[in-house]
């Protein structure tokens, strides 16, 4: 028996939306037959910005694209200007900046976990993981200068050193860490509230997501071995690397793949610091760009792409960003068709959407 | 069981959070928190407005006054970088808050005077 159809708006304002993103839920009682979203809320235009400001402080503009995975931005846009230029960077400056692209993995991940809790009303986990992520950003904070926008990437390098000794006691610091994150995780795979409203829930097939282009946890959640580290960008080449991947295809194994990851962005950081090799952290930068680069590396949510067009002035011709949370919005789409409408705050929640970083 | 030794740590282990009035907050020593001006140096080159990220920084230079929007600034800290005179600086303490009215904004004026260059002296 089909019942009258009723749409039924979800955000841009809603609780577990740290971000605006609208959807019209077509419901026939309490099943969401489709999904039509509508987006546009938070556009700022930084991408046009390219043309009033140097390539050199456009940096500290694109790490401003998002406000979570906001080092990544700016060493994608860094990776392509260098590749543009045909700059060899400092191979400690690529360490540094892997090292700090795995911590910032870490802690966007563990907000994610947070905000999950959070919505699911488990208040306590959430503070729990909040309070991981704290550490975690003290020792951003402490190497870098800055907690969430670190602003320690420059053309050519980085900007700051870390001693060896440092190093080495963050490696000490590392395992207290992973201990509370096993404690941590424990919760988020093993709980019965969890598991109940994760398990079977928001199912994306292989295929599925294969063509509807799904990117990062939301694709290696179903079974999709798409990670842009395998292409061995700054040091994953020399540490080696295989990307964590589930068959499930739910929400719980979107989870788990992020779960899984918090420990092996440790693993990878305890790889850096004993590889680390020594010298220095940057080479001099002279010329402009010019050409056309498509510098790609993998966020917290996926790929990002970032397209750079240079004309041979200070200034570049064109600049795109294609960011992971984008390419997840058909995925979610076909997701949310079939499910039930008080699973659809924690289903959408599972793509880990980030609004500020798809519209810039 | 797992839940008992979570519940009986809470009562023994110190909070996670700083008591922040009534303790001091400690920054890094590496942490960008305020920009400081020293205008007894400032040569009134202009390359801090000119590469200032978030136009926070204004230079005029007839006037010799120097101007910055503490609500702009996004310390970066490239302005310290591009400094070529060391006139620029970055403390570890976070900015102070300021009312809307007074928007944050702070002049100070140079008072850089150029030496004089050493006259040659003409052999006689």
């Amino acid at each position: 028996m089909t019942g009258r159809q009723t749409v039924i708006p979800f955000g841009p304002q809603h609780p577990v939306l740290p971000e605006p993103i609208h959807l019209d839920l077509v419901v026939e009682d309490e099943h969401v037959v489709s999904a039509i979203p509508s987006i546009g809320y938070v556009h700022r235009g930084l991408e046009s910005l390219v043309d009033r400001r140097e390539y050199q402080d456009f940096v500290f503009l694109a790490e401003r694209i998002c406000g979570i995975c906001s080092f990544t931005h700016s060493s994608t846009f860094c990776q392509g200007i260098e590749g543009m230029m045909g700059i060899q960077v400092p191979s400690r400056a690529t360490y540094l900046r892997t090292m700090w692209g795995e911590y910032s993995r870490i802690h966007s991940h563990l907000l994610w976990l947070g905000l999950f809790a959070d919505s699911l009303g488990f208040e306590s986990l959430f503070y729990q993981a909040w309070k991981i992520r704290e550490s975690i950003l003290d020792e951003l904070e402490a190497t870098t200068g800055g907690r969430v926008i670190q602003g320690v990437c420059k053309v050519g390098g980085v900007r700051r050193d870390v001693s060896n000794s440092f190093l080495s006691d963050m490696d000490d610091r590392l395992d207290d860490i992973e201990d509370e994150m096993k404690d941590l995780t424990n919760v988020f795979l093993n709980d019965y509230t969890l598991t109940k409203r994760l398990i079977g829930k928001g199912v994306l097939s292989k295929e599925d997501a294969y063509y509807l282009g799904a990117a990062g946890p939301t694709a290696r959640g179903s079974g999709l071995d798409l990670d842009a580290r395998n292409t061995g960008y700054l040091a994953y080449g020399d540490i080696g690397f295989k990307p964590v991947v589930e068959k499930g295809g739910d929400g719980y194994a979107r989870c788990a793949v992020r779960c899984k990851e918090l420990f092996q962005s440790v693993e990878i950081i305890r790889r850096v610091i004993t590889d680390m090799p020594d010298g220095e952290v940057s080479v001099p930068v002279k010329g402009n760009p010019d050409g056309e680069y498509f510098s790609r590396s993998e966020q917290p949510r996926g790929e990002v792409i970032h397209y750079l067009k240079g004309n041979g002035t200070k200034n570049l011709a064109q600049f795109r960003v294609r960011t992971p949370t984008l390419t997840n919005i058909p995925p979610l789409v076909s997701i949310l068709a079939g499910c039930e409408l008080a699973d659809v705050p924690q289903i959408v929640l599972t793509i880990d959407p980030c609004i500020g970083c798809m519209e810039r | 069981m797992k839940m008992l030794k979570t519940i009986l740590k809470q009562f023994v282990h110190k909070p996670a959070t700083t008591m922040f009035p009534y303790e001091p907050l400690e920054n890094f020593e590496g942490t960008r928190g305020h920009l400081v001006f020293d205008p007894s140096k400032c040569t009134s080159c202009m390359m801090c407005m000119k590469r200032c990220p978030s136009q926070a920084i204004t230079v005029q230079r007839a006037e010799k006054i120097w101007t910055i929007d503490r609500f702009r600034c996004v310390m970066c800290g490239n302005c310290v970088d591009v400094c070529k005179f060391d006139v620029l600086s970055m403390e570890r303490e976070y900015a102070k808050s300021a009312t809307p009215t007074e928007r944050g904004v702070e002049t100070y004026e140079i008072t850089y005077v150029k030496p004089e260059r050493p006259k040659k002296e003409t052999a006689e």
